[in-house]
């Protein structure tokens, strides 16, 4: 049984129990605990069961690389899945909940999974379920993605309660790992004066050192991790984080870093994740490396575990998954786990060395004290169950017979090491295949490549291949000078001098027993959590799934939460020795961001709810949210889709508006309209390039209705430019366009015309501006200036239609100009954005009398239809040309260019069968469906059905007290009268008869007076 | 070729497995083929298996620099769609939709083709009136698609968010006959059948030379020797401007990273695939329990196989605000393919400058649910010179400008 030790535990403060529960059972551990040593001192050995055959599983490793123990933390709005007890901190209240099992984790019906196991190896569903066709989909997908998954998905009505947060960083070398490595590069940094920040993904500096033993400077490890820490601490041009994890490394010196701040005391308030956005000039991987597990039989059954873990678990937290342990290794290291377990009182039964010859200084040692090594020798199967019992041994280089069965609770495994080469690879990093410790590591050859075409990432220590303290120290102090010297600063390699126990070679086993037999292939797992075995991937080499990408996808290797962390080498052994190939030719999967799973809460930072995207607020935002707006977003902004009264609908207040502003006279924020000053001596010529109309020869005071096209020659957007003096023009935009023409023009002078004297600014966020339209509109302006006394003339002769003019109004410092989008009498007039929620106030104070009422979007919008002017976005859609709108009047003849006019003399642009702009009216009166089209006979090569033309705009015309529609139509102003028919989704056929569409005031009387 | 039931899983189970063959053969390149294929993805596969099973063409040579499968047939987020706007899109879409149908009975391999339904979400009043407008079109085509409204969505999603704060979900565009495949075993059961077929694929081999004699194409260099052909069909996406020049033509296609990321394994919790493209992300729920999540493509032209951060954070802030519980997920893997983009955002299927010389490329972000449609209509027009398929996505568009574009939703209100 697993239990709590009564000494050792350096990471523990037993004077301080915390009570946390797991399935619901109330438990003790103590602070300083994860929740995985907690539940090992607890006798909680089973944590979960596996994704595939729902076989139980226990703690298999002590970090980040853990497969097995994950758990449902928290609960409701902070409920968690796939969280892991090994990198998960004891808090006090904690409650988690096991995975992937029903009705309950010791009794799992999906374990008849593992009863089939033989009939499911790696693939079999793409050999399978193929017949009959509809049982996919309603039969075995279903119950295959119910056995699938991992844990509950959290609450689908309830709102993550933490909150997240980003932060940025610069510095010259970014040093990711805080072992001795990290520290020890760090220190080197850092006394070269270069600004270093280390990060550290555990709450504990100093990484294995301490718990695998040796001295650095003469004193134990830790000793000497405090004393480098206190020295970094103290300089000014470090920066230590610990709980914050090097999550990706990324093109040009960008790394994430992810700091858990809170998940170790929930509700001490302030934000649960960070995620900093670095850029280093040098990167410093320090991560380590992480021990193979041994491939035999049982090797899954909960209580075999890494070696290294094993002695994790009994140093630093004083717990122990057994008290009769057998090791089994490849190499020296896991000797120390005997000598560790020896030293706390826990039974070694036995250490079997699969090398003939055994190990070193340290095997001697562990035999001194009586412990019983066996060399030559491997397991040939742990027996199934819910935990350890009972072990056969038998050759290593045999097939399996067993020569004995001992009786132990726990197994400690050693496979040998892998550096922990991920950030390294990122972006781009190569490796190189290590014969002597057979590991990939590094290639310092081919490091990642940064902008000036040198590298930026330098691994360092045992993630850099070295795995005696000694060697490790030197590398990461080199590593660190490199960093250093690299970013600009001159630094001295000064090591520690690292002292442990000589080691013997290690012997690379991927198999034990080398030539195991094929039912104990079948229970030799690769990958624990995904449940793949040594069988599945000599069956897909067998298959031809030679590539390892091939390979991984095919059994799912190293696919799991934990990306094949303790599979993956493994997994490629196996392959490559199933080609006959070598390690090296077969290669690595690719290594992709995270290093180890981040919260999405993190990605996505702060930016959630109202502040999910930047909203942008015009200055009477606030005015109209008070009068009833119903909002319609519109870009990062949003406008008022119609001024809603108490008792009406939206439909009536859109009927409301459109009438009064037709009899009377409405305001529109027209503030999110795009403004665009374009000014210089060569401003003229430029925009005679960007419309399509002649803009250079407009007259200062005067206003042009301008129309821009894509190179393709598409209408992309219009407006109405304003030449303001002789070299200053106002080009107004639609209100998505503002940015977006913004950017083409920035593009086009700074790419094609960067010798023309222009420049651009958006004023668009500067200026208030309102629409005062309707026919009492004059009225209103002109009451507003005799209250102030004063102001500028707005009659028709001092301000005719298409001209602008600066001044006052009500007092106000304005520019109005008289243009019109409605057909009504209109005034377009921008004031300060400072001024506009004033100036509206005056407008609306000084209207009382005249019935005027603020409008929204949809009133504008049926009272441009009305008129037949076109919308960009609904007449257009990136296919339609100008002249496709009837817009040939603004195309310029004379110019020899503008954006898009080659384009519109290609062959299917002067096609005469393009479908053209037209009214739509139909015959009872009803409105169009929107985006209907309009069938002609027969059907297509494809055998769709032939189509003539479609409605652009619908709506309904309180005006005119009927339906009006425009719409684009084959032939269509030629054939004005004819009725054609428009079938609706619903089976409706709609017919409608082509007229003008123009349907309001054909002769702009209304508008020019 | 063994044919795949669950009898055969069960009576090689009793011989431990050992009895299984190889899903393809692994051969050397012979001197000349009738036809070579450049490119062992989804679509160069799927036009090798339609040249013979269509037209009897089985003298057939796909070649693969990396292992097949391996570009963005392997990378992508598996959805399956075909509700277009355009009439040309429609009908390609559509066709390859309906292939995949039967896909897995056609190949005896199952690609696990899951008619999930799709969800187009409608957050702006634009987009409302742009997905009515895809609907009409899509009766008139064929394509059976629907608008909902905003109850039914959340019926169809229940981790959605129909009221956030700032787009509000106003309906959808429904194709309940969309869903998802099994991305690799499309390749991988094309490849099969390919090789049952006598076709060759050959991995490892990258192609370094295109030789034309008289503006006619006889053939290529290879790093496995020079080959001969009577006809060449190119499809290679992310390389397809590389191996055009090595042909002597230039091809209006630009090359970006695209991004895209799981999330850990959870239990089912949404069944259909839902896109919402107001926000920019769209998400699924894998048979393995992952959400897989698209991204958006990267501003600049590159070839890095990678993914970038700025993506995707974007694309999980749209999704936290689609569906609230994102927020505690995690993010497992993230990764890049890189996709050819053409100047309308469509495809190219076409005859080139070089006799004999044929062009699939240019799918952009869209191409896997493509795959059985394309390889179709590239087949007929190799086989034949002439695909109704195939037509409108000729390169000669470009030249007379009659563009297929389907970015309706990039217009603008006032």
């Amino acid at each position: 049984m697993s239990t709590r030790l009564a000494t050792q535990g350096r990471l523990i403060d037993r004077s301080k129990p915390i009570e946390f529960t797991f399935n619901g059972t109330r438990m003790t551990g103590y602070a300083g605990d994860t929740l995985a040593s907690a539940l090992l001192a607890n006798d909680q050995l089973l944590v979960g069961r596996s994704f595939k055959y729902h076989r139980p599983r226990g703690l298999v490793a002590s970090g980040a690389e853990e497969p097995n123990a994950l758990v449902g933390l928290g609960t409701g709005d902070r409920f968690e899945p796939n969280q892991r007890a090994t990198t998960t901190e004891l808090f006090s209240g904690l409650s988690a909940q096991s995975q992937n099992h029903w009705p309950s984790l010791e009794f799992d019906v999906g374990v008849v999974n593992n009863k089939l196991a033989r009939f499911l190896p790696a693939g079999f569903y793409y050999k399978m379920f193929i017949h009959p066709k509809p049982f996919w989909k309603h039969v075995y997908e279903p119950i295959i993605r119910k056995s699938a998954g991992l844990g509950q998905a959290p609450d689908r009505e309830l709102k993550d309660a933490d909150t997240y947060e980003h932060f940025y960083y610069f510095c010259d070398v970014l040093v990711i790992g805080g072992g001795v490595a990290g520290l020890q590069a760090a220190l080197v940094a850092a006394k070269s004066g270069a600004k270093v920040l280390v990060l550290e993904q555990n709450a504990h500096w100093g990484g294995r050192a301490p718990v695998d033993g040796g001295t650095i400077d003469g004193d134990y490890p830790e000793a000497w991790v405090e004393q480098t820490l206190a020295e970094l601490s103290a300089m000014e041009n470090v920066t230590l984080r610990n709980r914050c994890m090097g999550a990706g490394v990324y093109d040009h010196g960008y790394a994430l870093g992810y700091e858990r701040l809170t998940d170790h005391a929930p509700g001490q308030g302030g934000p649960r994740h960070r995620m900093w956005r670095i850029r280093a000039k040098q990167i410093v991987t320090a991560t380590g490396a992480i021990e193979r597990p041994l491939s035999f039989a049982g090797n899954d059954v909960p209580g075999v575990m890494l070696a290294a873990a094993m002695r994790d678990y009994v140093v630093n937290w004083g717990a122990t998954p057994g008290k009769r342990v057998l090791v089994a290794t490849n190499n020296d290291d896991a000797y120390r786990t005997a000598l560790t377990l020896h030293a706390a009182g826990i039974e070694v039964v036995r250490v079997l060395d699969t090398r003939e010859t055994g190990g070193g200084a340290l095997m001697e040692e562990v035999r001194a004290l009586g412990i019983r090594v066996e060399c030559g020798r491997g397991i040939a199967k742990v027996k199934d169950g819910k935990c350890v019992t009972r072990v056969a041994i038998c050759a290593q280089n045999g097939q399996g017979g067993a020569q004995e069965e001992v009786e132990a609770d726990a197994v400690a495994m050693s496979g040998g090491w892998s550096p922990v080469v991920h950030l390294w690879s990122h972006c781009g990093g190569k490796l190189t295949w290590d014969d002597a410790q057979a590991h990939f590591r590094p290639d310092p050859a081919r490091p990642p490549l940064g902008a000036d075409g040198a590298g930026f990432v330098v691994a360092a220590g045992s993630a850099n291949g070295p795995l005696g303290l000694g060697a490790v120290l030197s590398d990461a102090a080199e590593a660190g000078a490199k960093a250093a010297a690299a970013a600009g600063f001159k630094a001295e390699a000064k090591p520690a001098a690292g002292v442990a126990q000589d080691e013997a070679p290690m012997q690379p086993v991927w198999l034990m027993p080398a030539r195991a037999e094929i039912d104990l292939r079948m229970k030799a797992w690769l990958d624990f959590q995904n449940d793949v075995k040594v069988s599945d991937v000599q069956l897909a080499a067998r298959e031809g799934f030679e590539s390892v990408e091939h390979t991984k996808r095919y059994t799912t290797l190293g696919m799991a939460t934990d990306q094949g962390k303790l599979s993956n080498i493994n997994g490629l052994a196996v392959l490559a020795d199933s080609l006959g190939s070598e390690i090296p030719q077969v290669g690595t999967t690719t290594f992709r961001p995270p290093y180890h799973p981040i919260s999405m809460g993190a990605i996505g930072g702060e930016a959630r709810g109202e502040i999910f995207q930047p909203l942008r607020k015009t200055p009477m935002h606030d005015w109209h949210d008070a009068n009833g707006a119903d909002w319609e977003p519109v870009g990062h902004w949003r406008r008022p889709y119609a001024f809603v009264r108490a008792g009406e609908s939206v439909k009536e207040a859109v009927s409301r508006e459109i009438l009064n502003t037709r009899q009377n006279v409405g305001l529109l924020d027209a503030s999110t309209l795009g403004k665009l000053i374009v000014k210089g001596p060569d401003a003229g010529r430029f925009l005679d390039m960007m419309y399509t109309n002649m803009m250079s020869t407009l007259k200062v005071g005067k206003c042009r209705y301008g129309l821009m096209c894509s190179e393709n020659g598409f209408l992309s957007d219009d407006g109405v430019v304003a030449r303001i003096d002789e070299e200053t023009w106002l080009c107004h935009t639609t209100t998505g366009g503002a940015d977006r023409i913004h950017a083409h023009m920035e593009e086009w002078l700074q790419t094609e015309w960067w010798d023309w004297k222009v420049y651009v600014a958006n004023v668009t966020e500067q200026l208030a501006q309102v629409a005062v339209v309707g026919p009492k509109a004059r009225m209103l302006l002109e009451k507003l200036n005799a209250e102030a006394g004063g102001g500028m003339d707005v009659s028709k002769e001092a301000l005719p239609f298409m001209e602008w003019k600066d001044g006052e109004i009500g007092g106000f410092k304005c520019r109005a100009y008289r243009i019109s989008f409605s057909g009504e009498l209109s005034y377009e007039i921008a004031v300060p954005a400072s001024q506009g929620q004033a100036f509206w106030d005056a407008l609306m104070a000084a209207g009382a009398e005249f019935g005027v009422m603020p409008y929204g979007t949809e009133c504008l919008h049926v009272m441009r239809a009305e008129k037949g002017f076109i919308m960009i976005g609904d007449e257009t859609d990136g296919t339609v040309i100008p002249q496709d709108l009837g817009l040939n009047w603004a195309i310029s003849k004379k110019k020899e260019d503008f954006i898009g006019k080659r384009a519109q003399q290609r062959s299917h642009m002067v096609d005469p069968d393009r479908w053209q702009l037209v009214g739509l009216e139909t015959l009872d009166g009803a409105v169009l469906p929107d985006g209907a089209y309009a069938v002609g006979s027969g059907v297509n090569a494809n055998g769709q059905k032939n189509t003539i033309g479609r409605v652009t705009s619908t709506y309904h015309s309180p005006t005119l007290g009927k339906g009006i529609a425009m719409g684009l139509v084959k032939h269509g102003p030629k054939r004005m009268g004819e009725v054609i028919e428009f079938p609706g989704t619903d089976g409706t056929v709609y017919k409608a008869k082509i007229v003008d569409p123009v349907f309001y005031d054909k002769e702009g009387e209304k508008q020019n007076v | 070729m063994k044919r795949y039931s669950a009898f055969a899983v069960a009576r090689e189970a009793l011989r431990y497995h050992t009895g299984w063959e190889r899903a393809w053969r692994n051969p050397a390149p012979k001197r000349q083929y009738d036809v070579i294929i450049v490119g062992a993805g989804g679509h160069g596969l799927a036009t090798a298996y339609y040249l013979g099973k269509n037209f009897g063409i089985t003298n057939v040579a796909v070649l693969e620099k990396g292992w097949l499968g391996g570009g963005n047939t392997g990378r992508n987020t598996t959805i399956i769609r075909s509700n277009y706007l355009q009439d040309p899109s429609a009908a390609i879409y559509e066709k390859a939709r309906s292939l995949y149908e039967d896909m897995s009975q056609d190949l005896n391999y199952n690609v696990m083709f899951s008619p999930r339904g799709v969800i187009m979400l409608a957050q702006t009043e634009h987009e409302v009136r742009g997905y009515k407008r895809t609907a009409h079109a899509n009766a008139l085509q064929g394509v059976s698609t629907e608008w909902i409204e905003p109850a039914r969505v959340k019926e169809l999603v229940p981790i959605i968010n129909l009221a956030g704060p700032r787009y509000p979900v106003l309906g959808g565009l429904w194709q309940e006959r969309g869903g998802t495949a099994r991305h690799d075993a499309v390749a991988w059961g094309y490849a099969r059948a390919c090789s049952a077929m006598g076709m060759d694929i050959i991995q490892q081999c990258e192609v370094t030379g295109v030789r034309s004699e008289g503006g006619r194409v006889i053939g290529v260099d290879t790093t496995k020797g020079a080959i001969d052909c009577d006809k060449l069909g190119m499809v290679v996406a992310g390389n397809c401007s590389h191996l055009s020049q090595m042909a002597g033509f230039r091809l209006p296609v630009e090359s970006v990273a695209l991004q895209a990321l799981v999330s850990e394994p959870i239990k089912p919790c949404m069944d259909v695939v839902v896109m919402a493209n107001t926000v920019h992300g769209y998400m699924s729920q894998s048979d393995k329990g992952e959400m897989v999540i698209g991204g958006g493509t990267d501003g600049f032209n590159n070839y890095t196989q990678r993914g970038s951060f700025h993506h995707i954070e974007e694309t999980v802030r749209a999704l936290i605000e689609t569906f609230p519980m994102v927020s505690r997920l995690k993010m497992l893997r993230q990764w890049g393919g890189i996709v050819d983009v053409t100047g309308d955002r469509s495809p190219i299927i076409s005859k080139t400058p070089v006799q004999n010389c044929f062009v699939n490329a240019g799918w952009g972000t869209g191409g896997f649910k493509a795959i059985p449609g394309s390889g179709w209509a590239m087949a007929e027009l190799m086989a034949t010179g002439h695909s109704p398929l195939a037509e409108e996505f000729s390169m000669m568009r470009f030249k007379e400008g009659k563009f297929i574009d389907e970015s309706v939703a990039a217009g603008v209100a006032h």
